[in-house]
């Protein structure tokens, strides 16, 4: 039955969302900064497998092991030439920085690789599928996208609250003067930060790249997607944003299922009925300082 | 040890007993705002003295200025970024085509008649998209200008994905349609530019002001930080609504696709980033700018958008204060919105 | 031996001038308190030290080595540590993670989580509770311990008496001459003059920026004190 295949199929879809949000929710909950690059950064990370893929001639799952080091090097460089400095100017700063990186990214991407769309060569794992019962079967792609995701999620919590690095990084996100004080260089940990959160752009952006074709000017409806799964599980919560993630996966694959072209629009329709009638999310966290 | 002697604060001066007076003005101000208007009495005459060609241009340089003027309103005065005014732009241009080539209207009435539709819905949507703040705030407002632009597609009566031509302005001849486009746009433009100045010389500017510098302060104060951001943010739209018709009028056509682009915001962006954010001078050297630079770039295709971003992204971290900034280092205002203490 | 030597500072905020030529000098073991009125330029002066602010004239030498343009985070592992003024505790952070990020730089040294639970035995109990729903004393407890942990030579206490009811504080100040017979050197910045004076080997008293008074804390009257402090 077509609707109860778009939910479970949206379900899944919510593990890749999450996986998507979380680099944007992390950087957020440590330097309060909103990266408005972060779509363009995720096709940019599908271009690379891409690239690896055409080159060395490996499997696209393959391709992570030089995409995701590379974008964690890219992020950390970033934040420590640029955001930091525009952290220290003002609020509007680094949203209109990371807006300005959005653009050269995408045009970039646009130079080198024309609109026309590409798809990564996934094999076998595009088409094998698991049975869930008698009417219901999943892909093995979305369901590895999902166990990817849900540990992306349960990684980022690990790290953060029984790591000594997450700890230092979370002093660090709630008062940075003090931090300082316990010999921490700040800028050193929000380009730690950063490169973390473009780590996980990255696989996300090559698990998205697996499951769609995309073209350089995807990088807005990804951004869109991830801040939607962000706000409708409510800030400050990761599992939140694997919730949230989950909602609007099944909203979009249902609005679909109504009709094709209603798919995202619905997903942003919910997106806009949340933040009127539940605006701090499905699991909000206060958040601290 | 030696104590320093106590200072004690003369507030007076040498001649006790002189007022300070409070002033608003200052010479160059004065002289800038007379050039300035001969300037655009000057540009008044363009249809008579420019080819038709010339003038096209100088409609895209106008909307270039209305759009910088009203984004840095948002932004510089306001304290908030938007992704998303390419939504009243489109709702602008579509409101033209549906009340002059449906409903029957005069394009001079319906222009600022769909400006006007803008801003209510502005207001309405401020309800909601006030919940973010932020960053958070900005890919809301892209949200609702997607949302817009996907309900738009759906609407068959104006073209559904394809678009439709605006044919209310063929009753005139080109030469006419031309100039009076032409005229449309720099009283758009003017307007803009002189509400924007007026509103931020007032109480509600002033408020504003406070609430971009330390928001807490000021609400303590009683500033009415949400009445004054929701203002903004519905003048905005008004001007962006401006900004659609006139582009929709220049043009002749809408389609999603292109009014609805978020590129409208990229070069908004652009235009108050390199003039300066939080001056109405910034703006205005910022679309002269840009326009310059639109022109010189345009046969490098992608790499125009490469090297805008990158420019774009060196002026943020670099020249916070944009080219207005660097020229006058935030002392010459032409518009002054500010007060001075004078003995 | 001179642990720590302030030499003619000059420290600005933006274009406010806070201290003019201040000197000072600490030697090992000593306790030294600077006491002075509001804004009168103690916590500029500790701040200075720590390395949160840089001074735009003059030089601060710690064991024997300019520091005056080291940043804050990498003062900690020369061997100065701060509790500063306002607690300022990782609200988010229980007492126990607070505690440990004393040691991202530590040196080695006596102090550790269980010396610090002893010395300030009722936050063993509250190791788990998160530090915004501490009260004033028991976050500026954790204050200190948290900069024990680093082992630091030079211990900064910036205002600690700060919001706190004197018998707290009196409990607080108890605690220091256990850390200080371990041979730790502890600069203290006190609005509670009478505190200050019993906790201290040494005073220096500010006004308005410049140094006023310098005395050893026991040959020093009350009415000296008091001049110094309002500058009459």
């Amino acid at each position: 039955m077509t609707y109860v295949n778009a939910v479970v199929q949206g379900v899944l879809l919510g593990g890749l969302y999450a996986l998507l949000a979380s680099g944007l929710s992390l950087m957020f909950g440590v330097m309060r900064l909103v990266n408005l690059a972060h779509g363009a950064l995720a096709v940019l990370a599908a271009y690379g497998a891409y690239e690896v893929v055409r080159v060395a001639g490996w499997h696209p799952l393959l391709a992570l092991a030089v995409v995701v080091p590379a974008m964690a090097a890219l992020g950390y460089a970033l934040q420590r030439l640029v955001l930091n400095r525009a952290l220290e100017i003002g609020p509007l700063s680094p949203l209109l920085a990371t807006f300005g990186l959005a653009i050269v990214v995408e045009s970039l991407l646009l130079e080198r690789f024309s609109a026309d769309t590409r798809a990564l060569d996934i094999g076998a794992l595009g088409t094998a599928s698991v049975r869930l019962s008698e009417r219901v079967s999943v892909g093995l792609l979305p369901l590895l996208t999902f166990a990817v995701g849900v540990t992306a999620v349960a990684g980022l919590q690990w790290y953060l609250f029984r790591t000594r690095g997450g700890r230092t990084m979370r002093a660090t996100s709630e008062d940075h003067e003090a931090a300082q004080l316990m010999g921490v260089d700040d800028r050193h940990v929000y380009a730690v930060a950063t490169a973390t959160a473009l780590a996980l752009v990255a696989v996300a952006g090559v698990f998205l790249g697996m499951r769609t074709t995309f073209a350089p000017t995807a990088g807005a409806a990804t951004l869109l997607f991830a801040f939607e799964a962000v706000v409708i599980g409510g800030l400050g919560s990761l599992w939140g944003t694997l919730a949230g993630g989950m909602v609007l996966g099944v909203a979009q694959l249902v609005g679909a299922a109504v009709s094709p072209g209603y798919g995202i629009l619905t997903g942003h329709v919910v997106f806009l009925l949340v933040l009127a009638f539940r605006p701090r999310g499905l699991m909000p966290r206060a958040v601290t300082a | 040890m030696n104590v320093p002697a106590p200072v004690r604060a003369d507030l007076h001066g040498a001649r006790s007993g002189t007022p300070v007076r409070v002033r608003r003005g200052t010479a160059a101000s004065y002289v800038g705002g007379v050039a300035l208007a001969a300037v655009v009495v000057a540009l008044g005459f363009g249809p008579y003295l420019v080819s038709r060609g010339a003038q096209v241009q100088l409609v895209l340089l106008f909307t270039y200025v209305l759009m910088g003027t009203m984004w840095n309103l948002l932004a510089g005065y306001g304290g908030m970024v938007s992704v998303g005014q390419q939504a009243f732009i489109g709702i602008g241009g579509y409101g033209l085509v549906y009340l002059a080539d449906i409903v029957g209207v005069s394009p001079f009435v319906a222009v600022p008649l769909a400006a006007l539709v803008c801003g209510g819905l502005a207001w309405l949507a401020s309800f909601l998209v006030f919940r973010l703040v932020g960053g958070y705030f900005a890919i809301g407002t892209w949200v609702v200008a997607e949302v817009v632009r996907l309900l738009t597609i759906q609407v068959d009566t104006v073209g559904a994905g394809s678009g439709i031509s605006l044919r209310a302005w063929s009753v005139y001849t080109p030469v006419y349609r031309i100039a009076y486009v032409y005229w449309l746009s720099l009283v758009a433009m003017v307007v803009a530019v002189l509400a924007v100045y007026l509103l931020m010389r007032s109480r509600v500017g002033l408020g504003l002001t406070a609430v971009r510098d330390e928001p807490t302060a000021a609400s303590s104060l009683g500033v009415q930080v949400t009445r004054a951001k929701r203002i903004v943010f519905v003048v905005a739209a008004i001007g962006c609504g401006l900004a659609g018709g006139v582009i929709a009028s220049n043009t002749l056509r809408v389609q999603p696709d292109s009014i609805f682009s978020v590129s409208y915001s990229a070069i908004m962006i652009f235009i108050v980033v390199i003039g300066g954010i939080g001056t109405i001078e910034g703006p205005i050297l910022g679309a002269v700018v840009f326009y310059v630079l639109e022109q010189q770039l345009a046969d490098l295709g992608a790499w125009y958008l490469i090297i805008l971003g990158a420019v774009a992204i060196l002026f943020t971290v670099t020249l916070p204060r944009g080219l207005w900034g660097l020229v006058t280092r935030g002392r010459l205002r032409l518009f002054p919105v500010g007060y001075e203490l004078r003995r | 031996m001179t642990l720590l030597r302030v030499e003619q500072v000059d420290v600005h905020y933006g274009d406010f001038q806070a201290l003019f030529g201040v000197s000072l000098s600490v030697a090992e073991g000593e306790t030294l308190a600077v006491i002075g009125a509001n804004g009168a330029g103690k916590s500029t002066l500790l701040k200075t030290v720590a390395g949160l602010l840089h001074p735009t004239r003059g030089e601060v030498i710690f064991d024997g080595r300019a520091v005056g343009r080291l940043p804050a985070y990498r003062r900690v592992s020369l061997g100065i540590a701060m509790a500063p003024e306002g607690r300022r505790l990782f609200p988010g952070l229980t007492v126990e993670e607070n505690l440990q990020m004393g040691t991202v730089r530590a040196r080695g040294g006596p102090w550790d989580l269980p010396a610090v639970y002893t010395l300030f035995p009722h936050l063993a109990d509250l190791r788990r509770r998160t530090a915004a729903t501490l009260s004033g004393g028991e976050q500026q407890a954790v204050a200190i311990g948290r900069a024990l942990m680093a082992n630091p030579r030079l211990l900064l206490l910036d205002e600690v008496s700060l919001g706190l009811a004197p018998m707290i504080v009196r409990d607080l100040y108890a605690a220091l001459p256990q850390v200080t017979a371990r041979g730790t050197t502890a600069l203290v910045v006190e609005q509670d003059v009478q505190r200050a004076l019993r906790v201290a080997d040494r005073v220096q008293c500010l006004l308005e920026g410049h140094t006023v008074l310098e005395e050893l804390a026991g040959s020093v009257s009350r009415e000296q004190v008091a001049a110094a402090y309002f500058g009459i």
